[in-house]
């Protein structure tokens, strides 16, 4: 481990004042399931960490029929994983809560610090952006708000400024007949970086599908938004036909490379077959039969 | 140890296998390297260091994590469990017995990882099915048993309604 | 499921091992636990390129640094000699290699080559420090396939080796990446495929793979002021460990004592030496002892894996299925210096089959990765691969059950292999019957995608010299002391062996593995030799008591020591005494009477015995591959073993089940893959992707036992043939389910969607 300082805010504002005169060699530490690997393997440059796992606002899980959910961007898994209102509304993030690493990276690694990791491989993000889930930063100029697609903007790189860090993500409220579902692909069962992941979710009115978002990873420099795949669902009832035309929108959208995980061919490839299970299991959740 | 370039020491309180325990650690370490280096509770293994391999299990305010991806000054204030403190003064945990029995290990390294995930697994799910065990202990990683004895084990320990209380 | 049954009282039941309640509990020492007083911490400088030039080493602004101590390099190891060897097992080692791999000397020869070791006060400015250590490189291109290592254009790797004839003894004129040529022939080839009705020729590649033991590398060294070096460290070997460093130090032998620590694992990769010598010799800089371990990504950049392999298998067969003639040429990658497992594979390819006309040759070719190390096996599981691949082809083509193709050409006692030996009692045919009569074998297989494949293979096992000393303690226990590393249960079944000897239950022998001053010399824990030979010194030195006790006992009753006998039930007995009844003694009674009556007693034995006898083993695996993305699911497994004597059955399952899990892993996901620079990309258990619990089903056993009769109790070694078969297990069950033959490992699911999708995009 390289010689980093360790720091604990008891408020959001000192938190941004140590990120600020941190610059580039502070850090937020949530989990750490990402960031300490990273320090320890010296692959970034860090000497400050600055755990803000005693700000409430980053560790509550917060469910209300109008305002949606709030999750704290440091949060772990295990408790998304294990909170009754989002078993009830928003399985989607059941599924990537319970899949990330293992039982012992899942008592700590968060949503939020999944997304500030920025992986293109990245197993929560997807699903946050099918959710329309939009990312709540605090800074030296106070909030603002990003949609989870711009938030991620190259591998290991997303829109925070200095001094800024992730509150929050608030993912809206559900609907009624509505669905989402969130799926990987990795060679083994179990702690692997995925090879493509995907995540889809679909707002039915009565049998037509009304709104579709749909989201694939590991296949671009980010996680993408696929709007010509929702554009592919919404508007008529789900049939094999657009369930097919999405899938081939998400293949025509992925732009993945070849490296040690997976191959150009095989993610692509993937892209279409995980979105296709995705809207399957979406449209189930919602109460349609595909 | 004398303190050296780039070291730098800081004092941390925690809840030890039941004991209320300060320590001096130094501001970089991993709860791993204070809890063997600093502490000398040498049954918490360094398998691979970056959280895939599981043989730094501890439980950690009643969860599970790697103890390499936790700093040893986030713990201040916390309890932390690890193989040490798994038998009781009446004797071996009924994990650890299962595990002597069915031969659910060879070379021993991982085997703290795993009866402490085992008993994180037991304490919340007293009956699992070999799937559930299969899938809790898939961050541990054996490279000599092919894990079935240790599943059996996990199975044998739940079964004897001997699980942990 | 074990088949036979036996008449021993103590060999074959399923004691808890000695050491186990200090593993379950987490007191078990390991070499990386040790912590001695003003112990400094050591680090290796390692090189960032596969291939160049070390022009400079500058490492000043390291000592400079608060804390570090010292820094060391490849000056100061003794240069040692090409032909300037090291003993290992019944081989030798070329000085010359280990210590060019242990730091390198003007060159590097692979990412991650040691080239300066540091000591500091604390562990974390010892890592600080390597980046202060500064090297300078002159970059030279890399040879990184053993195809292109073979050309004579190549870049040469080592400008002075050339090419030996392993036959002949004679060594090319022109330097070459060929380190080793070895050819067996046997019968007349050529007249055998000429008579052969049916003929099947194809290549096969394998990846490097490496052992994955959890436990990394590690050793700590004190060289003390009179020149006594002590090492305590994680090792298969403690002798050959001390014998390596008396010669890469120019240290004696006697000076020079090697306390071994509890292993966490090895499987053939601990044998050799990395860090010792650089502890040791920091420590003599120092006047402090020295501790280093490797971290993860260390242990797969710079340790052994096991070869890549380029292997061509040609069959030749009648109608019927009798193999007539066979051909195979094996490539197997050294890494950066010679020594691959190719003589063994070489050895292994055909052996399992009684092949009457067979030429094999096998080439030593090194390339610009880390060295090789035994791998469980080493070399039979990818000549395995090819030739039961080739057999499962043979089957099909021939409309032949795969398992009644085997038979019919299973070797038997007294057929001769390829290297002329005969074989003796064995259990070759008795595994292919324990598979074809089993419950999963039987069964019928259902469901779509889902495909059933066997695989049979063979190990020849080792014996080498094994030591023992036995105490009889006055409570009637004895305390057993071994120089055997324990890395999976050996210290139990070598007990277990003594006790039978002595008749006592096997919770009375108390197993110890100890340094290399305090037992005689034990060679290495390997080769599947240990319960073998192991547990024939301790049953010798068992042997030994009996004798001591007997006549002990004799002396106490004033008789004389021919008229006294130690039965097997642990009582003597000897003549009828004035009361006219036997006289007789337990051996707990007696052990409790030997201090006052002479003194204590220890039985002794240096035991070095060829008699190792092969093994065989046949697995069946049904696998189930989604279409969709290519993923090889494992849905059943079963594995029988000609096991010998199973001393005790659960460790001998657990070697097996051990075995399977590794080979499935190769088979399926793991590889080392490389840039085109020659860095490895996926140093971590995370990218190289080794089995977890749930990859795996329960590992199902078959435990054929055919005694040795070369051993005392019929032990065979156990530990490494479950590793051949399950690569071409593996593969045949996917051809079953897809219809596609995987001649190339790993089946990843990217291999397996580039066939399933040939014309997609």
């Amino acid at each position: 481990m390289q010689a980093v300082r360790y720091a604990r805010p008891s408020s959001v504002e000192e938190a941004v004042d140590l990120l600020e005169q941190g610059g580039d060699r502070a850090r937020v530490l949530a989990g750490g399931t990402d960031l300490i690997v990273l320090a320890r393997e010296r692959r970034i440059d860090v000497d400050l960490f600055v755990d803000v796992k005693a700000l409430e606002p980053l560790t509550a899980i917060r469910y209300d029929p109008a305002d949606g959910l709030a999750i704290g961007a440091a949060a772990p898994c295990y408790r998304i994983a294990a909170d009754p209102a989002v078993q009830e509304h928003y399985p989607c993030l059941i599924d990537c809560a319970t899949l990330i690493g293992g039982v012992a990276i899942q008592g700590r690694a968060s949503l939020g610090g999944n997304l500030c990791n920025a992986s293109p491989a990245g197993d929560g993000i997807p699903a946050l952006i099918a959710l329309g889930t939009t990312v709540e930063i605090a800074g030296p100029k106070g909030r603002r708000t990003v949609a989870a697609e711009a938030f991620c903007t190259g591998p290991g790189r997303n829109v925070l400024t200095s001094g800024e860090f992730v509150v929050a993500l608030r993912a809206p409220p559900p609907s009624d007949r509505a669905g989402a579902a969130f799926r990987r692909f990795i060679p083994r069962g179990e702690m692997d970086i995925a090879v493509t992941n995907a995540a889809v979710h679909l707002r039915f009115d009565g049998d037509r599908v009304a709104s579709a978002r749909v989201a694939v990873g590991a296949v671009a420099p980010m996680p993408l938004l696929v709007e010509e795949a929702g554009a592919a669902l919404a508007g008529t009832p789900l049939s094999e036909a657009t369930i097919a035309a999405a899938a081939a929108a998400a293949r025509a959208a992925a732009r993945p490379i070849d490296d040690m995980r997976g191959t150009v061919k095989q993610r692509r490839h993937l892209a279409g077959v995980l979105v296709t299970r995705c809207i399957r299991i979406a449209a189930e959740r919602a109460g349609v039969q595909p | 140890m004398t303190e050296a370039a780039g070291t730098r020491r800081i004092v941390v309180e925690a809840t030890i296998n039941g004991e209320p325990q300060e320590f001096l650690a130094d501001e970089r370490d991993s709860l791993l390297e204070a809890l063997r280096d600093r502490i000398g509770l040498m049954g918490v293994k360094e398998g691979c260091n970056n959280g895939n391999c599981g043989a730094c299990t501890v439980i950690l305010d009643g969860r599970l994590v790697c103890a390499c991806l936790v700093m040893a000054a986030e713990v201040e204030g916390s309890a932390i469990t690890t193989i040490e403190g798994i038998a009781s003064s009446d004797g071996l945990h009924p994990l650890q017995q299962a595990f002597l029995e069915d031969a659910a290990l060879q070379c021993g390294v991982c085997t703290p990882g795993f009866i402490v995930a085992a008993k994180a697994l037991l304490d919340v799910n007293p009956h699992p099915a070999e799937d559930d065990v299969r899938l809790w202990l898939a961050g541990n990683l054996c490279r000599c048993t092919g894990y079935d004895k240790i599943v059996q084990a996990v199975l044998d320990a739940a079964g004897d309604g001997k699980e942990s209380a | 499921m074990v088949t036979a049954e036996k008449p021993y009282k103590v060999v074959g039941t399923r004691p808890i091992r000695p050491d186990g309640t200090d593993k379950v509990t987490g007191r078990a020492n390991y070499g990386a636990d040790i912590r001695l007083p003003g112990m400094l911490y050591g680090r290796v400088k390692r090189s960032p390129i596969a291939h160049g030039k070390i022009k400079r080493i500058d490492a000043s602004k390291a000592l400079a640094l608060p804390g570090v101590r010292a820094v060391m390099t490849a000056e100061d190891l003794p240069r040692k000699g090409r032909r300037e060897f090291a003993p290992l097992g019944s081989v030798k080692i070329s000085l010359a290699t280990l210590s060019g791999n242990v730091m390198a000397r003007d060159k590097v020869r692979y990412e991650g080559h040691a080239v300066a070791a540091v000591c500091a006060t604390d562990p974390h400015v010892a890592e600080d420090a390597l980046d202060l250590i500064e090297v300078e490189y002159e970059e030279l291109p890399p040879v990184l396939h053993a195809d292109e290592a073979m050309l004579a254009s190549a870049p040469l790797i080592d400008e002075e080796l050339h090419t030996r004839e392993m036959a002949t003894g004679e060594s090319a004129e022109e330097p070459s990446n060929v380190a080793m040529h070895f050819v067996t022939e046997m019968g007349d080839v050529e007249a055998g495929f000429a008579e052969a009705e049916i003929v099947l020729e194809r290549s096969f590649k394998t990846k490097m793979v490496h052992q994955g033991y959890i436990e990394p590398h590690n050793a700590t060294a004190f060289w003390r002021h009179d020149g006594g070096l002590e090492i305590w460290c994680s090792t298969q070997a403690t002798f050959v460990m001390r014998d390596h460093l008396a010669g890469l130090l120019e240290h004696p032998v006697s000076k020079i004592r090697v306390t071994p620590q509890e292993i966490g694992g090895g499987f053939g990769g601990k044998i050799s030496v990395y860090l010792e010598p650089l502890a040791a010799v920091l420590s003599r800089k120092t006047g402090k002892p020295v501790k280093m371990t490797l971290t993860r990504d260390e242990v797969f950049r710079a340790t052994g894996p096991t070869s890549g392999t380029a292997i061509r298998v040609k069959l030749g067969a009648k109608r019927d299925g009798t193999l007539v003639a066979a051909e195979g040429e094996l490539v197997y990658e050294a890494g950066a210096f010679p020594g691959s497992p190719v003589a063994a594979g070489v050895r292994c390819i055909f052996t399992a089959y009684a092949i009457p006309n067979q030429r094999i040759d096998g080439y030593d070719v090194l390339v610009n990765k880390p060295k090789v190390q035994p791998y469980r096996a080493p070399g039979a599981s990818a000549a395995c691969f090819a030739t039961d691949s080739v057999m499962d082809e043979l089957a099909e083509r021939l409309d032949l059950d795969p398992i009644a193709l085997r038979l019919k050409n299973a070797a038997v006692e007294g057929t001769r292999s390829a290297d002329g030996a005969a074989f003796g009692v064995i259990g070759n045919r008795d595994c292919l019957q324990a598979i074809q009569s089993s419950p999963h074998y039987r069964s019928e297989l259902q469901g779509p995608n889902r495909g059933r494949g066997v695989a049979h293979g063979y190990w020849y096992n080792a014996g080498l010299e094994s030591s023992a000393y036995a105490s009889v303690n006055s409570d009637g226990t004895v305390a057993l002391v071994l120089g055997s590393p324990d890395i999976g249960g050996t210290r139990a079944s070598i007990a277990m062996q003594l006790a039978e000897t002595l008749g006592i239950p096997a919770e009375r022998v108390i197993p110890q593995v100890v340094d290399t001053d305090s037992v005689g010399f034990t060679s290495v824990t390997g080769g599947s030799r240990t319960a073998f030979a192991g547990g024939w010194a301790a049953h010798e030195a068992g042997l030994d008591l009996r004798q001591q006790l007997a006549a002990r006992a004799a002396k106490i009753w004033g008789v004389e020591a021919e008229q006294v006998r130690y039965r097997d039930d642990a009582v003597i007995v000897g003549p009828a005494g004035e009361d006219g009844g036997e006289r007789s003694i337990t051996f707990t009674e007696l052990a409790a009477k030997l201090a006052r009556t002479g003194g204590m007693i220890v039985g002794r034995a240096d035991s070095n015995h060829a008699s190792a006898a092969p093994t065989f083993a046949t697995h069946v695996v049904d696998v189930e591959v989604d279409p969709e993305t290519g993923k090889v699911e494992i849905l059943r497994y079963t594995a029988a073993q000609d096991v010998g004597t199973a001393i005790h059955p659960s460790y001998v399952e657990g070697q097996i089940q051990g075995g399977v899990s590794q080979g499935v892993g190769w088979a399926l996901n793991e590889e080392y893959r490389f840039d085109e620079k020659g860095r490895m990309e996926n140093a971590s258990f995370l990218d190289y992707r080794m089995p977890t619990a749930l990859d795996l089903p329960m590992i199902e056993t078959v435990l054929v036992e055919v005694p040795n009769p070369g051993h005392p109790y019929g032990v065979r070694g156990v530990g490494e043939v479950p590793i051949v078969p399950p690569l071409a297990a593996v593969a045949n069950a996917v051809h079953a389910a897809t219809g596609h033959r995987f001649t190339e490992l790993p089946i990843s699911p990217a291999a397996v969607l580039e066939k399933l999708l040939p014309g997609e995009e």
